[in-house]
């Protein structure tokens, strides 16, 4: 089902969102990857604030090419979302509720999910000059020192993702696979 | 005896990171086409369409065709008859890959050391592999290499009793595992044979194979084929989302090996599976 949302989501929004759905993202997203990851984790254990609130918002895993001059950003395609795996929970605990990245997430990922109502996404890994077209503005609001690890403000305009894990604890890699699985 | 200044290596290396950045080789593009006309999925065609859209993107508005640009992994096939003058040949390439990345927007992904890891800001050094050929030419392969797909590839030192089936079962193990993570459709490259490194250099070259060549070895021909069918029937498909087009190819190469091993590598690549060539 093809579906237009606006972000930051709320419960409601999340809730109503179900694994397969096509969906275009538009409004304000915070690209994270590793690094930065590391340092919001960090910083939580040191009892500090996180740069960003986390309340409502989506996380976006990527790291850009850079920007040539009159563009808001480079290529702009989804990197491996399991490596954010360790610090995903603490932040969905935090009120984030939505993730877009690639690939499989491990099962205190999906009970986090579960458990709070959130969404992961995953947009087409490698598609990377098609996706940078729905981003319309791109600002480094924290960890500027870790070049394309930094955060960074994205205003986006249908951005396209499809829902791979729901807050009913349905997994799209699983069921669809077994779907198109054939014995030979 | 032919010379070569070290400059023009510079150049065309520099020229190759931007080029093989932006744009595909035809056999891949190729193979995606016909993915997407074979592709039994709806959200799997949908995938492969974009995908090819996406290349369009790049080739006209030069935007890396991914975000991840890559370790530049570069094959020097090395004529021995050529002398290089005017710097050392390893700077030169390393210089080469600073100013393609540097001026042609590409990310830079290195970190300087795998524990410390602080970015060198210039996506140097690049892993270098040279090969010493008859002749006066110089081959130069540039292959940048996303960690997406590198990540999920493997080693299995099996035993020689584990023979043919034992081959099959680690090269669909690798697959399966790589799964969603590798940006499928994948290029599997393999190496069969030689010691624990040679066989890891021999799945690396083997993906800069056109997709559309098979092995003239009879044997490994059945094998690539029969191996791409059984990987196109695990459901996989275009980003993991369910298909049928789960890998483009399976490149193998062989080498003799010891009479107590059975080394195999497999190196999984993504559908931007990147490499540009030239002969100087």
């Amino acid at each position: 089902m093809d579906r237009h949302i606006n972000v930051p989501m709320n419960q409601e929004t999340a809730i109503s969102l179900h694994a397969g759905d096509y969906v275009y993202i538009s409004g304000t997203i915070y690209t994270a990857r590793d690094a930065a990851h590391k340092r919001m984790y960090e910083a939580l254990e040191r009892g500090e604030k996180l740069p960003l609130d986390m309340e409502d918002n989506v996380i976006y895993y990527m790291g850009p090419s850079p920007a040539r001059t009159g563009r808001p950003i480079g290529s702009a395609g989804p990197t491996t979302a399991s490596r954010m795996d360790k610090y995903a929970p603490s932040l969905m605990d935090l009120g984030l509720k939505g993730m877009i990245g690639k690939g499989k997430r491990n099962q205190a990922v999906k009970d986090a999910v579960v458990r709070n109502k959130a969404v992961y996404f995953a947009a087409v890994g490698g598609a990377g000059a098609l996706l940078s077209k729905s981003i319309i503005a791109s600002e480094v609001i924290a960890y500027d020192d870790l070049g394309t690890e930094a955060i960074r403000r994205l205003e986006v305009k249908d951005f396209p993702v499809i829902v791979v894990m729901d807050s009913e604890g349905n997994d799209l890699y699983e069921t669809a696979v077994a779907e198109y699985r054939v014995d030979c | 005896m032919r010379t070569v200044h070290v400059s023009e290596i510079t150049e065309n290396i520099k020229e190759m990171c931007i080029e093989a950045n932006h744009f595909l080789t035809e056999d891949m593009k190729c193979a995606l086409t016909t993915g997407a006309k074979e592709e039994k999925a709806p959200l799997g065609r949908q995938i492969l369409e974009q995908l090819q859209e996406n290349l369009n993107i790049a080739g006209e508005d030069m935007i890396p065709i991914c975000q991840d640009t890559g370790m530049a992994v570069i094959f020097m096939e090395i004529g021995q008859e050529v002398h290089f003058e005017g710097g050392i040949l390893e700077e030169a390439i390393n210089e080469g890959v600073r100013k393609g990345y540097t001026e042609g927007f590409l990310r830079k992904s290195v970190v300087n050391d795998p524990i410390v890891r602080e970015n060198t800001k210039d996506n140097t050094p690049a892993v270098i592999h040279y090969e010493m050929v008859p002749g006066d030419k110089v081959k130069i392969t540039v292959a940048p290499k996303g960690f997406g797909s590198e990540n999920m590839s493997r080693v299995f030192m099996l035993k020689p009793a584990d023979g043919i089936e034992g081959v099959k079962n680690a090269i669909l193990t690798a697959v399966k595992d790589a799964g969603p993570n590798a940006c499928p459709p994948m290029v599997v490259g393999v190496g069969i044979g030689g010691t624990f490194e040679k066989c890891a250099l021999m799945a690396k070259k083997a993906l800069t194979r056109p997709v559309n060549v098979r092995s003239d070895i009879p044997y490994v021909c059945e094998m690539e084929k029969e191996l791409l069918h059984k990987i196109n029937c695990s459901g996989i498909g275009p980003g993991g989302l369910g298909g049928s087009t789960t890998a483009l190819a399976v490149n193998i190469n062989t080498y003799p090996t010891h009479i107590a091993g059975l080394p195999v590598a497999i190196n999984i690549c993504c559908h931007v599976n990147r490499h540009a060539v030239r002969v100087i």
